[in-house]
């Protein structure tokens, strides 16, 4: 490639004790408190339960996540990099540079469980097909070319899409195997995953919203077009790529939902209002239980369908919560 | 929260702040992200914004009201609810006057799902009425509105 490497023009030393947004630093210590490593999860407790998947499941499995990495490591290497020349504040550009190490971290945590749970031939296999897959080196493909593109909010939306939505159809699987308690440990590193893709998503949506200030109402308007375009456009891909993955498993229709599901959150998080209706977002019950493994049931006062609800159950508080 | 964050906002409290009144039955918090608010725009009902800032009037409530807030976690749930929302509920009146929380949040926090939401609740004995996603859904704001109106309705009003 012999594209000119597109670099912040200016740099002037970060001086934290001069804030010019607070979400910035909110951001930054939310992401420094979440920090993790694959270590720290016993991915090897899930060796006896890998063993009771069946040859298609595994190689599901294995497509999966070979997927993911090639998402993850997009964001990494080109994704959150080329929304740095764009940053607002020096303190947005520091908060890119966690973001873009810690995608590297999340595509590192996949090796981490293929090296516990597969062969080396199972895994080169994997990755072979993530290169050949078309539906998946498109989506990988979309996305990149607006990375590499000239419009700094059109960055943000391709990455708050990448963030927010494009990573489901792979998220459901762990979840689904949690959900069966199969590679549970494997779930608890996905959910942390999860975690960071929503701050991530959060904070890239938020900073596009500010890049909108100020714009005329037509630029906004193109903006919003764009936006529903390309959704529409990775939201086509994404039902094949689906269907490819998950048809022989059956779980396809489901998958969608959770797709579904998660594009209106990420519709939501550029600020926009959530583009499928309730009837075709609503995901099993058991997905959305692995998601929030031990958290009680959803409450819904107002419909008298929350069975959980006692007043002053459930959750402690503590003092540097709560200090009247 | 910080010492010094927890040591400023006690002060504050015990100051002479400047207040301004609200009989409003829905109060909310809203940070400069605008996701809440966003919401509650949505909603048929009129409502009083918690300071974002510390130098606006502090909102004190003279009328029953729900408090509809976001989450933000730290790390396992910690600090989820933010120093504005804790020094609007130091005032006497504001706790006195809380019949029920509505949390807004993300799913993707997993148990920490709109924690201050619960936390606030368990610790004021009031419900949990409702929970919601980011700037929520038209059937969000569907349930909420008619919620909200059958909670204040004579006959399902419990407490006090």
């Amino acid at each position: 490639m012999t594209e000119k490497i597109k670099l912040a023009n200016k740099v002037e030393a970060i001086n934290w004790n001069r804030i010019q947004d607070d979400k910035d630093v909110e951001v930054w210590n939310r992401l420094v408190n979440n920090f993790w490593l694959p270590e720290k999860i016993p991915l090897s407790n899930d060796i006896p339960s890998w063993g009771t998947l069946t040859e298609a499941e595994k190689l599901l499995t294995m497509r999966v996540f070979t997927g993911l990495t090639l998402l993850d490591t997009l964001q990494g290497t080109v994704g959150a990099v080329s929304l740095i020349p764009d940053a607002l504040t020096p303190h947005e550009e520091a908060v890119y540079t966690n973001i873009a190490f810690m995608e590297s971290v999340h595509a590192k945590s996949y090796s981490s469980i293929f090296s516990t749970l597969a062969s080396t031939k199972e895994i080169d296999e994997a990755f072979r097909w993530s290169t050949e897959n078309v539906n998946l080196q498109k989506k990988a493909q979309i996305i990149e070319s607006y990375y590499h593109g000239e419009d700094p909010l059109k960055r943000k939306i391709a990455s708050t899409l990448l963030e927010s939505f494009l990573f489901y159809s792979g998220f459901y699987l762990p979840m689904h195997w949690s959900s069966h308690a199969k590679l549970t440990n494997t779930a608890d590193l996905i959910r942390l995953i999860i975690r960071d893709e929503a701050v991530h998503g959060y904070y890239i949506g938020y900073k596009f919203q500010k890049g909108l200030e100020g714009a005329s109402e037509e630029r906004k308007q193109e903006l919003k077009d764009y936006t529903f375009e390309l959704m529409y456009e990775l939201y086509e891909n994404e039902v094949q790529y689906t269907h490819d993955l998950y048809d022989p498993v059956g779980l396809s229709e489901d998958v969608k939902k959770f797709l579904h599901y998660n594009a209106n959150k990420a519709l939501m998080n550029l600020g926009y209002e959530a583009m499928f209706p309730a009837t075709v977002t609503d995901v099993s019950p058991a997905i959305l239980a692995a998601l929030s493994p031990n958290a009680d049931e959803n409450h819904d006062f107002f419909s008298g369908s929350g069975s959980s609800y006692v007043i002053g159950k459930a959750v402690n508080t503590e003092d540097e919560d709560w200090d009247f | 929260m910080p010492p010094t964050a927890v040591a400023d906002y006690r002060q504050n409290a015990e100051a002479n702040e400047v207040t301004v009144t609200t009989d409003t039955t829905l109060i909310y918090f809203s940070s400069v992200s605008e996701n809440t608010r966003r919401f509650v725009e949505k909603l048929d009902v009129t409502a009083a914004r918690i300071p974002v800032f510390a130098t606006e009037p502090q909102l004190i409530a003279t009328a029953p009201y729900v408090l509809l807030i976001p989450t933000y976690g730290g790390e396992r749930g910690k600090r989820s609810i933010l120093p504005q929302i804790m020094k609007f509920l130091g005032h006497e009146a504001n706790r006195a006057n809380l019949r029920g929380v509505i949390g807004a949040g993300n799913t993707n926090f997993g148990e920490y799902y709109c924690i201050a939401a619960k936390k606030i609740a368990a610790k004021c004995n009031v419900p949990v009425l409702y929970t919601f996603e980011l700037m929520g859904t038209p059937e969000d704001v569907l349930n909420v509105n008619e919620g909200l109106e059958t909670f204040w309705a004579p006959a399902s009003h419990k407490k006090k």
